[in-house]
């Protein structure tokens, strides 16, 4: 059989069985979507992109089933921070357990019923900056995400300090294989925070569009969840009008794959954005943090944070590039991926990658891996620090640069103490 | 308070011998000194007792109030009341020195089987200390060591000392790269910490750090044994005559 043939097997065994919307804006825009995925084909170990992760259990027919993480008394994350809770279990808006939908200054409604009318804002957003990201990279998964989409929110900020909304993605059937679809529109000067949390699925495709005006501000910070054996693929694309910040953090701590990419472009001039991660990584455990940031606007700021804990023969991935069009001058970038390598079996695979085409700009990357600094295990020893607790105290600064990217000091310190509550859990037989 | 018998230590990688049978008795309460020639293994004594790893023990003890140090991990070994005071602080990013310092007070209490320290009384506490040894508040935000110049380091370990109110204190030349006023500095918090209970080591080059912290007991040591010992009259005739005389005299 010829290889097209192959693929378009591929691809038909793939998208079996999954529905998209008949009707109404939301079925133009997923039959277009659909268009550009047939073209694309479904990624494959040997494309260049998906070099150091094998996409083939994001690819196949059936998802391999994910046993139900239990994570017994333990308090959920952010569970202490007000918010707007939006729950999913296995991919299914559950009203029962999310708050009413109505805030002040904020459009939230749900993909699947908002999609069925004829006239909607999303119309203009949703798999507009998934079908902008799909250049110079191809993202064959995040197309595949846009055409069968059953359920997502949508989300219209007009207001400012408006509580966070928190998605929450429980997980409870072992084969449950999940594809979600956000939009979020901030309009000039208003913010938002987004919380998100829970493993969602055995196998979970999501994608999130934002969509910035001039002036808005974005926080995202994210925990994935504990399941050991969940999959993930998750893209966040962003688009930032003039002064625009966004700032995404997620933690990821298990999980056998998980591949997050952001895809990020500074339009308008002075916009920033900050994308940082925290990820450890404990036996099969596969991790990849693809970033692609594009500065179109004059002196707009780009951060790339991303430290990855691993021990165990755990794999940390990180693809990240910076591309500075022609004309955005004055572009500050700066990109750092390190890990920690808790023992000789792990590994971390790092491609920071450059493109300049402007003359005024400043750009850095750097990448390191390296274990745990003998020397300033000895010297917290001494002190009277038993050896696991000076390892995990040594892990968390490791990690410090990414976690400070959190603005939220009480949003931080969950997040750490996640951090630490893995590490009492992985780190005590040393 | 310490007694150290008959020790013997390699290196662990390769045959290399650095101790060969390093007796020393210290009593509680006292200060003892230990000078000698580069190389003579004075570090290696301070390492070889806090349990650093590279070293191999292969004969001889070393006991604090009867209890064998060199079976203890580095951390029950400080619990058990043991400091040294790093000839080079280690700098450690992305950790606060007070973090460090309360983690450091609870982790020995906790392996006492005393209770945590309350946060109020903990910032009480390392107020007071860090305000005698001219600490400021911004030092005690910043990572541990990180920028801190020479002095700052080792009033920093000084200050570690004063909270942990260790029994056995090593101080493993203290006094390199301080200058007059810094090592008088260092010198007087050590001097407030003296006591009838608490013991010193000063590893030292030089005399005039003993100027400071007077010594009731002082060794020299040289090719890894305690070649002499005397009481702080031995200090001045290094300082004064070198090592050369004594070395000779051994020979």
């Amino acid at each position: 059989m010829a290889a097209p043939q192959i693929k378009a097997d591929a691809l038909a065994a793939r998208i079996a069985g999954l529905t998209r919307a008949p009707t109404g804006w939301l079925g133009a825009a997923q039959a277009d979507a659909l268009a550009r995925l047939t073209a694309m084909g479904l990624p494959v170990k040997r494309d260049e992109y998906w070099r150091y992760t094998d996409p083939t259990s994001l690819t196949t027919a059936v998802a391999s089933p994910a046993s139900v993480f239990d994570a017994r008394d333990e308090s959920p994350i952010f569970g202490s921070i007000d918010a707007l809770r939006i729950v999913f279990v296995d991919g299914i808006f559950d009203a029962a357990r999310s708050d009413d939908l109505t805030m002040a200054g904020v459009e939230v409604e749900r993909l699947a019923t908002a999609g069925r009318a004829d006239i909607h804002w999303a119309r203009d957003l949703y798999g507009a900056l998934e079908a902008r990201g799909q250049t110079p990279v191809r993202r064959p998964l995040a197309a595949l995400n846009t055409a069968f989409a059953t359920d997502g929110i949508l989300i219209r900020v007009t207001g400012q300090g408006t509580r966070p909304v928190a998605l929450i993605y429980e997980h409870e059937s072992v084969t449950s294989d999940v594809i979600l679809h956000h939009c979020i529109k901030i309009e000039p000067g208003a913010s938002l925070t987004v919380l998100e949390s829970g493993p969602a699925a055995a196998r979970f495709v999501k994608v999130m569009e934002v969509d910035l005006a001039e002036g808005a501000a974005f926080h995202h910070i994210r925990a994935q969840g504990r399941a050991h054996e969940r999959r993930a693929c998750t893209h966040i694309f962003a688009r930032l009008q003039a002064r625009a910040l966004f700032k995404s953090f997620t933690l990821t701590a298990n999980g056998a794959l998980t591949r997050n990419e952001a895809v990020v472009e500074l339009l308008g001039d002075d916009a920033r954005a900050h994308i940082a991660g925290a990820a450890a990584g404990d036996g099969a455990f596969h991790h990849d943090d693809t970033v692609f940031v594009t500065h179109t606007g004059q002196r707009c700021e780009s951060r790339q944070v991303f430290k990855k804990v691993l021990k165990n023969g755990a794999v940390g991935v990180f693809q990240g590039k910076i591309l500075v069009k022609p004309g955005a001058q004055k572009t500050d970038g700066y990109q750092i991926s390190q890990a920690l390598l808790l023992d000789e079996d792990s590994q971390f695979l790092a491609k920071p990658e450059l493109e300049i085409y402007a003359d005024d700009v400043k750009c850095s990357h750097g990448s390191t891996s390296g274990a745990i600094d003998e020397t300033a295990l000895f010297y917290l020893r001494s002190r009277g620090v038993p050896e696991a607790a000076a390892q995990a105290l040594l892990v968390l600064a490791f990690l410090a640069e990414a976690i400070a990217e959190i603005e939220d000091e009480a949003i931080a310190d969950d997040i750490r103490s996640r951090l630490e509550g893995w590490l009492d859990r992985h780190t005590a037989q040393g | 308070m310490l007694n150290i018998n008959n020790l013997h230590v390699k290196l662990a990688d390769e045959d290399k011998v650095i101790l060969r049978g390093v007796n020393l008795q210290i009593g509680a309460g006292e200060v003892h000194a230990i000078m000698g020639p580069n190389g003579s293994g004075k570090s290696t004594l301070s390492y070889v007792l806090s349990g650093r790893d590279g070293y191999m023990v292969t004969d001889g003890s070393a006991t604090l109030e009867g209890e064998e140090l060199l079976e203890m991990e580095p951390d029950e070994r400080a619990a058990a009341g043991l400091f040294l005071a790093f000839q080079y602080p280690v700098e450690i990013p992305g950790v606060g020195n007070m973090t460090f310092l309360r983690t450091a007070v609870n982790a020995q209490r906790k392996a006492r089987g005393e209770a945590e320290i309350s946060a109020g009384d903990f910032l009480k506490l390392v107020r007071e200390k860090a305000k005698a040894l001219k600490i400021d508040a911004e030092m005690l935000k910043r990572p541990v060591n990180v920028g801190f110049s020479g002095g700052e380091k080792k009033r920093n370990e000084i200050l570690q000392m004063a909270m942990l109110e260790p029994k056995m204190c090593i101080l493993d030349e203290t006094d390199s790269g301080l200058d007059v006023d810094a090592m008088k500095l260092v010198a007087d918090g050590v001097n407030a910490l003296r006591s009838a209970g608490r013991s010193f080591l000063v590893i030292t080059h030089y005399q005039r750090l003993l100027d400071h912290i007077a010594p009731d007991v002082v060794h020299i040591m040289a090719q890894g044994q305690i070649i002499k010992t005397g009481g702080p009259e031995l200090a001045l005739e290094v300082e004064n005559n070198g090592y050369a005389d004594i070395l000779a005299e051994q020979n």
